[in-house]
């Protein structure tokens, strides 16, 4: 389209010499041309403009670029407030849900016995995706925001030599990211196709926001988790698409793209990083029980009762789970529960 | 005090590229970067074709500083734009945001670095401490403002083309060209670079870094 622009401009530019005089005053700022021995080259409002060159840089026979100004903005002002705010408004919403809502316990208490639910292939890849992914995000921040933190207290040269090694490890964090992001959808994508039951969880928010409310009878996975699956996923791929992009620069594409690119990696780091914020709260501090999942990989019979009671019955039918033992024991003894 | 600027006249430009071969033997730049380039629009199409030599403008308010994350550009009093290749990462954001394409980068891929960014020093070597030693000169090639010359390209030009010097004068020069020759192309970069009047914007250089 400018190109149109650009031709159409070179077409029309056959108007009347103007006097002299008040060329000189304008000039050479002046960017219209006005006679016919002028070609009108560029229109520093307009996109950018492209040339020849004789080198072999072809992306060098860009001209001017006023796009970069726009980059610029994003780079200098929008990025670091769409990191900023959903990082630090997730951490701040988790909180607020913790000290209104408390922590989720175990209803029955723990019953004190385990039923396996994570394995030594599922933990591998649960932690390294998590591992690469928390380096990643972090040394990613140390770059957007560096000049603003890090340079006015450790100083310039100080913190060249972090940004270096941020971006290496960045950079390196990729491949370990991206393979565990491989196993994640090998094995887990089969019990996160969202079906007809997710709507019932959807509806009431799986119990999350009160004391009282039921639990929604959930397979393997809850569409909770079946969202977080898919939110890591679909943007975990997108952020490693553009990030390769970015590590091999117009290899697919000219200065323009890169820009695109870059911005696309930034709004879904910080959509990512909000979303992950969420996810580390409910598996630790927010809910009872949910850390041994990942940890050991073993959950307490009960919670598998309470959050997952469709997955539990499956493992009671194949022998994983003790049947005999329906009735919780523990904590629903205490008085006053 | 002086401001250093750049000005292609695309009326006169030959796209002789002496101006890109007297910048690459003088500051003795690597293979396969170029501190400076002709660009030739239209190219091809008679009565329409102009050229001009671009390289870095050392713009009054120059991007590439404003989103440098490691901000190792300063500005001199003459704003003259460099940067200190001993902290630059070598992260390629000076480019993307640059409206000339004047940044250059040894490597091509981002694993381990793109290597030290490399751009026009408007011939005034590196920017602390210009002791035109040959650590300096390997650097950022040869300080010819320290010794009172204007950058070799311009003083190569054999159309007289591509003026540098003080903002104020080269103005004057390309003034008068237009009311000698009748016409006045616009001046590639000119607004771009320095500001949206006629005059420039308001200068403040950018600033100097501490220690």
């Amino acid at each position: 389209m400018p190109r149109v622009v650009v031709l159409t401009l070179l077409f029309v530019l056959w108007a009347a010499v103007p006097p002299a005089h008040a060329q000189m005053l304008n000039a050479p700022g002046q960017n219209t041309a006005t006679s016919q021995g002028q070609v009108e080259l560029y229109d520093p409002g307009e996109a950018k403009t492209r040339g020849f060159v004789s080198i072999p840089d072809q992306k060098l026979s860009v001209l001017v670029q006023p796009e970069g100004r726009e980059w610029r903005e994003w780079r200098q002002q929008t990025l670091p407030w769409v990191i900023g705010v959903l990082f630090l408004g997730m951490l701040i919403a988790v909180f607020a849900f913790y000290f209104i809502r408390g922590r989720i316990e175990i209803r029955g208490g723990p019953s004190g016995r385990k039923v396996l639910r994570f394995n030594g292939l599922d933990r591998f890849a649960h932690w390294l995706t998590a591992v690469s992914f928390l380096l990643l995000a972090l040394t990613g921040m140390t770059l957007t925001f560096g000049r603003t933190l890090f340079i006015p207290v450790i100083g310039h040269n100080a913190y060249s030599g972090l940004a270096e090694t941020s971006v290496m490890i960045h950079n390196f964090l990729s491949v370990p990211f991206v393979i565990g992001l491989v196993f994640i959808i090998a094995l887990w994508i089969k019990d996160n196709i969202p079906n007809r039951g997710d709507w019932q969880w959807i509806k009431t928010m799986g119990g999350l926001m009160s004391r009282e409310g039921k639990h929604v009878e959930a397979q393997r996975f809850n569409a909770g988790q079946k969202a977080m699956f898919w939110t890591i996923v679909l943007v975990g791929a997108a952020l490693a698409v553009t990030g390769v992009m970015m590590m091999t620069p117009f290899a697919a594409t000219g200065v323009g793209g890169m820009q695109v690119v870059h911005v696309i990696h930034g709004i879904l780091a910080g959509i990512l990083i909000a979303g992950i914020v969420a996810h580390i709260y409910i598996g630790s501090l927010g809910m009872e029980g949910a850390f041994d999942a990942m940890g050991n990989g073993e959950v307490d019979e009960n919670w598998a009762r309470e959050h997952h009671a469709a997955w539990y019955q499956e493992q009671v039918r194949k022998g994983h789970a003790d049947s005999s033992a329906t009735t919780p024991t523990g904590r629903h003894t205490v008085p006053g529960e | 005090m002086a401001r250093m600027t750049f000005l292609c006249d695309s009326g006169r430009c030959i796209e002789c590229n002496a101006c890109v071969t007297a910048c690459k033997n003088e500051h003795e730049v690597p293979w396969g970067m170029n501190r400076r380039r002709v660009i030739t629009l239209n190219d091809g199409d008679m009565g329409h074709e102009r050229s001009i030599s671009m390289s870095c403008m050392h713009c009054s308010d120059p991007p590439c500083a404003a989103v440098c994350p490691v901000d190792c550009f300063i500005q001199t009093d003459d704003g003259v734009v460099l940067h200190d290749k001993d902290t630059c990462i070598g992260c390629g954001y000076c480019f993307y945001a640059c409206p000339f394409g004047a940044p250059q980068f040894p490597q091509a891929t981002n694993y381990g670095s793109r290597g030290k960014m490399d751009k026009c020093t408007y011939c005034a070597g590196g920017p602390e401490g210009a002791d035109s030693s040959p650590e300096e000169y390997r650097k950022y090639g040869a300080n010819r403002l320290a010794e009172g010359k204007l950058p070799l390209c311009s003083e190569m030009c054999s159309t007289r083309s591509l003026i540098a010097g003080d903002q104020e004068m080269v103005a004057e020069i390309y003034s008068e060209r237009i009311v000698r020759r009748g016409y006045g192309l616009p001046a590639p970069g000119w607004q771009t670079a320095y500001g949206t009047d006629g005059e420039g914007a308001p200068f403040v250089p950018y600033g100097r870094r501490e220690s």
